[in-house]
Formats: C-alpha cells, sequence, structure tokens
C-alpha cells in the first residue's frame, strides 16, 4: 500500500486548469518533496488529496482510502497543514488545539504542550494577536499532535524563521524515523534537497519528474567550470554557457571523454567538473525550456 | 456535539445581545400597557380609520383595546421582525462565513463527514433560535403576570410557538442558501428576511397578491388569525414547511458536493 497514489488526477475550475493528469507515487516511510513555482498545482494537487475538492477526472487514494468515497478515514490519519492558516478569531491557541483533538475524538493536551514548547508558542495567546509565523506554528501543532501516519503539509515553512524551521524538520524527522510518510510542498529548494529522500516537481499542473533525491543529483549532466584566456571550441551537449573574464562555466551532458579530447585542444590553467547541485537540477526543471 | 457546542460558544454574544434586546423590548410594551390602556379604545378607532394600512399590518382583525390585540401586535414587530432579522443571520452566516473567514480547510480537514458538520451546523442554529424564544417567552409571560392582565394562555402560546416556526423556517431557508454562497453574506440574509416581513406587508394590502402569503412564514404567524381562532393557518404552515425542507436538502447535497476554495 502506497501514503499516495495518484493517476491521471485532474482538475480543472470552469475551464482554468489546476492539475493536469498527475500521476503521484509515495511509498510508506518516504519524506517526499513536492516542488514547483507558484500556481503549478501544488496547493490544488494536495487539497484534492484532502476531499476539499473534488477531481474533474482520475482517481487518487492515500493510505489506501480512495478520495472521494473515504474522505473521513483519510482526515483520520492524516496530519494536514494547509499554506494559509485562518483559525477561529477571538479563540485561545489552547482552546483552539484542544477543539482540533475533540473533533478527532482525541485527547492531544500532552503531545500539544511538549510540541508548543518545543515550537515556542505560548497557549494562552488569542490565535488573531499572534503574528503571521506563531499562527503558521498552530497550524503545525494541530497537524502533528494527533500522531497521525501521514503528513500532508502545504508550504510548511514559509514565515518561520530559520531556528524554528530546524526545529519544526527534527520533529518532522523524528516523526518520518518513527515509521510516519511526510510529504510536503514547497518552493524552497534548498530544504528539499537538505531533508527530502524523494521529491517531484510540478509545474503548469503537471509532474515533469519524480524520484529519489539522491537520483535526481545524476542526471549524467556534469557542471564544468575553467579558467582559460582562450576560446573555447564548438562542442556539442554544452548548456547554459557563461564566460566572465577568464572564467567559463557550463553544463555538460554527453560523453566526458569528448569533452576532454576536445577540451585538450585548448590551454587553460585550471578546471573543475562537478555534479550540479540540487538546486541547480531543480531550477531547470523549473525554468521554462526555450527550445 | 463538540461543533454543535463550538458553533453556539461560537456565537454567545450575539446570541445573548439580540435575546436581551428583544426580551427587553417585549417586556417594555408589556409594562406599559397599562398607562396605554385607556387612550387604545381612541386608538383603535383611529386605526379602523387608516384603511388599508391597518389591513397591512393585519390591525383589522385585532382589537387594540384588548390586552392580546395589543401584544398580538407588538409581538409581531418586535419578535416577528427582530427574531426574523435573527434568524436569517444565523442561517446565512452558518456555513458562508468558514470560506469568508478561510477557517473552512481547518474545519473540513478533521475526520468528521461533511453532512454531519452541516447537521451540527444546523442544529446549533435551530438551537439558537429555541432559546432565544424560550427566554422571550418566559420573561414575557412573567412580565404579564406581573403588570395582572388577562390572558388567554394557549393563544400566547400558539403566538409564541408560530413566531418560534417563523424563524426555524426563515435561519433554515437562509442555512440553505449558505451553502451556496462563498464571501460576505450578510445582505443576503438580511434581505431575505426583510422581504419576507414586507411580502407578508403587501400581500395583506390587495386581495389580489394573496398568493404572496405562500412564500412568506409571516403569514402563518398573523396575531389576528392566530388570536381570533386560536389556530394556526395551515395552508401556509405547510408550504413553509415544504419550502424549508426544499432549501435544507438542496443545502446539504449542495455543500457535500462543494469545492472549498
Amino acid at each position: 500500500m502506497k501514503a499516495i497514489d495518484t493517476e491521471l488526477l485532474t482538475k480543472y475550475y470552469g475551464s482554468k486548469r489546476g492539475i493536469a493528469d498527475v500521476s503521484l507515487s509515495v511509498d510508506k516511510g518516504d519524506f517526499f518533496g513536492f516542488i514547483g513555482p507558484n500556481g503549478a498545482g501544488k496547493s490544488t494537487t494536495i487539497r484534492t488529496l484532502l476531499g476539499l475538492i473534488s477531481p474533474t477526472s482520475g482517481r487518487a487514494s492515500v493510505l489506501g482510502n480512495d478520495i472521494i468515497k473515504d474522505k473521513t478515514k483519510i482526515a483520520a490519519s492524516v496530519g494536514y497543514m494547509p499554506s494559509e492558516s485562518a483559525f477561529y478569531n477571538g479563540m485561545k491557541v489552547r482552546d483552539i488545539l484542544a477543539f482540533c483533538a475533540k473533533m478527532r475524538g482525541l485527547d492531544c493536551k500532552g503531545e500539544a504542550k511538549k510540541l508548543c514548547e518545543r515550537l515556542e508558542l505560548d497557549m494562552s495567546r488569542r490565535v488573531n494577536e499572534l503574528s503571521f509565523g506563531n499562527r503558521k506554528k498552530v497550524s503545525i501543532v494541530c497537524a502533528l499532535q494527533h500522531n497521525p501516519e501521514l503528513y500532508i503539509l502545504d508550504e510548511p515553512t514559509s514565515g518561520l524563521d530559520p531556528l524554528m524551521q530546524r526545529e519544526f524538520f527534527d520533529i518532522l524527522k523524528e516523526r518520518n524515523q518513527n515509521g510516519a510518510t511526510v510529504f510536503l510542498s514547497s518552493h524552497v529548494l534548498s530544504e528539499v534537497a537538505k531533508y527530502c529522500k524523494s521529491a517531484a516537481v510540478i509545474r503548469d499542473g503537471g509532474i515533469l519528474v519524480s524520484d529519489k533525491v539522491d537520483s535526481l543529483g545524476h542526471t549524467g549532466v556534469k557542471r564544468v567550470s575553467l579558467r582559460t584566456s582562450s576560446a573555447l571550441p564548438k562542442i556539442a551537449g554544452i548548456k547554459d554557457l557563461k564566460t566572465e573574464n577568464e572564467n567559463t562555466n557550463f553544463l555538460y551532458s554527453g560523453d566526458i571523454k569528448a569533452l576532454i579530447s576536445e577540451l585538450d585542444r585548448i590551454s587553460f590553467e585550471d578546471i573543475n567538473i562537478t555534479d550540479p547541485d540540487l538546486e541547480e537540477v531543480f531550477m531547470h526543471y523549473y525554468a521554462k525550456e526555450d527550445n | 456535539m463538540t461543533l454543535f457546542l463550538h458553533e453556539i460558544k461560537r456565537n454567545r454574544v450575539s446570541l445573548i445581545i439580540w435575546t436581551l434586546v428583544i426580551t427587553f423590548m417585549l417586556a417594555v410594551c408589556v409594562f406599559i400597557y397599562p398607562e396605554m390602556e385607556g387612550q387604545m379604545n381612541e386608538m383603535t378607532d383611529a386605526f379602523a380609520d387608516m384603511g388599508s394600512f391597518t389591513a397591512a399590518f393585519g390591525m383589522d382583525e385585532l382589537n387594540f383595546g384588548e390586552f392580546m390585540g395589543y401584544f398580538g401586535i407588538e409581538c409581531g414587530n418586535v419578535l416577528g421582525l427582530g427574531g426574523a432579522l435573527f434568524a436569517s443571520i444565523l442561517g446565512i452566516s452558518a456555513l458562508a462565513k468558514e470560506e469568508k473567514d478561510k477557517t473552512a480547510e481547518f474545519l473540513l480537514t478533521h475526520p468528521v463527514s461533511r453532512i454531519n458538520i452541516t447537521f451540527c451546523k444546523l442544529m446549533s442554529v435551530f438551537a439558537q433560535i429555541f432559546i432565544l424564544n424560550l427566554c422571550v417567552a418566559v420573561v414575557t409571560l412573567l412580565s404579564v403576570l406581573a403588570v395582572g392582565e388577562e390572558i388567554d394562555l394557549k393563544k400566547m402560546l400558539l403566538l409564541f410557538l408560530a413566531y418560534f416556526l417563523l424563524q426555524i423556517e426563515i435561519g433554515g431557508i437562509t442555512f440553505g442558501i449558505s451553502a451556496f454562497l462563498r464571501g460576505g453574506s450578510l445582505g443576503v440574509g438580511l434581505g431575505i428576511g426583510l422581504m419576507m416581513y414586507f411580502v407578508n406587508i403587501i400581500s395583506n394590502l390587495t386581495d389580489s397578491l394573496e398568493f404572496l402569503k405562500y412564500i412568506t412564514p409571516f403569514a402563518y404567524a398573523e396575531a389576528g388569525y392566530i388570536i381570533n381562532n386560536s389556530a394556526f393557518e395551515w395552508k401556509y404552515m405547510l408550504v413553509g414547511g415544504a419550502l424549508l425542507t426544499v432549501s435544507l436538502l438542496l443545502g446539504f447535497v449542495k455543500y457535500n458536493r462543494k469545492d472549498i476554495a
């Protein structure tokens, strides 16, 4: 059984595309990053999985439960954090958390207290008096206090300061090590590269790639930087060529031996051939291809 | 139950204020009656000369010189109109407000089905209407005892029941409509409440518009008919019940499938 499994999931708002033919598979126990620019369809996918909106076509299941028929079961085993956290004005953090737990038929006071302490959230404050970041923390505790099997987090770190982001990811890692699945959307590439085991990139409503983060890094493409005063010969497979003073920098895909023998014909002072970093790989998917 | 209590708690200030205001105003009406009683006979004559205006407010069928007649009119204005506005505000905001305040996403991702959530919210609307009407009835009856007026208890209770049902109908209809709305909706609610009130007044003016009585619950809460006949006008009440049922059904079906923005 997969944690999340979608098949050609499509959602149109009238004639406006939300997502088209999204097929995504997240294993249990995974730490999955879902990345894409604003408006790519991240939230639409997540909100469809949670039954907030119904798909136009396609199917999907969460922890083996159908997203249309078994909404309640899904909600029971998922901890969801929306991208915008809105709560009932005038209620205290403590009351919101208690309400949240009661709606699940649970008592989560102990866990809520622990989480609030770790996130430095004052439970006696009223939610509408909180800053954006602190409201985000309330949202985190709501999603985490009942120890769900699956965490679906929509841009969870936006608005959190770096220290809190680290604490938050520490908690997620602990939960993940204890067997829970984490699925988070983000447009911060570095955090996905740092924490996630797998990732998928969505753009214009469709999945471009979905793989282990490690494999995503080994694309066969090399980042080459060269210090030379001579002009570069014409080599097939070079992309993203930038020359600044004596520093030449490009991406190369193709036979590495062919590259070396071509480069052998010019003189250079220094050379560096590395795997492009993940951020660069993601950027490559993000950017619209011009050709 | 959690959501039901949560709803009532969230609305408690508004419930208390509406209840206090309506209860207070009706009690004042009762307390000033002994003073006005003498002038009432003159007023009855004056009203009788006002033709269709008298009919519009249903005063042609009531004897202003008696406490019940006087109370029927006052009750119609204060509890009828006030209660209708309260009920329409409650009903219209029950579902739509969650989406306007963006709390719908929070609420609906808990393991409670939409049908269940809709039901709890509807029950909380009905419960609040009940609480308001109970307070009004108790305080009014106590006030009547205090001023020592003669009343026909059955007629009085029928009157209160009619206004309660009127508010249930308006609350339910606006609740059903609220399932179809997304943002600000208070205007729609108040509009419906007021419209129902005026539709009844207009339908009282001329016989050719009497069919309008079928769409407004104010028709079966007409104090004149209830006091003179000690009964409800069932035909209007049944149509009202049907309107209420249809609105609620549509509301439940719509909300169960609605895309939450």
